[in-house]
């Protein structure tokens, strides 16, 4: 099925603001087996001069992929969810996620293509401090298989 | 802040062709599970056998965002700070699939400096490879060195 071709462009509002928690970062790591002391304690933060412990570089995906849910959760996109792969991720980081950051997303649909039938959404999250200091930016492909194929046909 | 880069390996010492150390993770079931809750990624692709089985998965797959990240430890154990990696990203050309048989699938990733940017900047390709495919290409992670 197409995608609704009137979301390409939409920019949605700043989400409600998301505290960044001390133990969030540390079950983050745990969950990768990462053992860095920069995500785990505060003076070795500071060691590194950074003011707080520091989140690992793709912890910007808690707060993203919740943010792009307004997008692809909306039924009147069309994207069929129990078909969609992640297909590409990037993040461009202005600074580091930290402990006890306050940030908000913003979400942009920066592309709504088809491609050898599949549908393929491209959107872009920009994370802001409260304050409005740019965080981070994060692109994410997403692609909804055409019905019929596995996702290993490519 | 002269403190800011402590521990970062030095731009001027590092030169191009220079491979990381490499690694070989093994991820289970319980792994994925683990990664869903910490990530808030509740996905039922990444855990349910009969959601695998309805697009005509093995198993449940394993989040391409905890591939690229296990990837990405590679670099920042190596740059000693997850604050040194600035920009990066990457392709999933092939999914995991992770059978719930107590034994799971190994994940093997390379790194290797490519090119020496502005300073302190240097470009690492980062290649993951899981069953004898590529799952993950990320030919351009940025890290600011010291």
């Amino acid at each position: 099925m197409p995608l609704n071709q009137t979301f390409r462009g939409r920019v949605y509002p700043a989400t409600a603001p998301y505290e960044v928690g001390l133990e969030k970062i540390r079950e983050f790591a745990d969950a990768l087996g990462d053992k860095n002391p920069v995500s785990r304690d505060v003076e070795a933060a500071k060691a590194h001069g950074h003011p707080e412990v520091v989140a690992p570089p793709t912890f910007a995906i808690v707060l993203t992929m919740r943010a792009e849910g307004q997008v692809v959760f909306d039924p009147t996109l069309g994207l069929d969810i129990g078909r969609v792969l992640h297909r590409d991720q990037k993040f461009r980081y202005s600074r580091s996620i930290r402990a006890h950051d306050v940030l908000t997303v913003t979400v942009s649909v920066d592309g709504i293509d088809e491609v050898g039938g599949n549908d393929v959404l491209t959107l872009s999250s920009e994370v802001r401090t409260v304050e409005g200091e740019h965080v981070c930016t994060a692109t994410s492909t997403l692609v909804s298989r055409a019905a019929g194929r596995e996702p290993h046909d490519d | 802040m002269t403190m800011q880069l402590v521990g970062r390996p030095s731009y001027d010492e590092v030169e191009r062709g220079l491979r990381l150390a490499g690694r070989v993770f093994t991820v289970q079931r319980k792994d994925l599970i683990q990664y869903g809750g910490a990530a808030c990624d509740y996905n039922t692709i990444h855990w349910d056998d009969r959601t695998a089985a309805a697009i005509g998965l093995p198993s449940p797959i394993a989040h391409g965002m905890l591939t690229m990240a296990l990837a990405l430890s590679v670099v920042t154990d190596w740059a000693g700070d997850p604050g040194a990696v600035v920009d990066f990203g990457g392709r999933f050309p092939r999914v995991v699939a992770v059978p719930n048989d107590g034994v799971g699938v190994e994940i093997s990733v390379e790194a290797t400096v490519v090119e020496k940017l502005e300073p302190p900047n240097v470009r690492v390709s980062i290649s993951v490879m899981s069953g004898g495919s590529r799952v993950l290409t990320m030919p351009r992670t940025i890290v600011a060195l010291r």
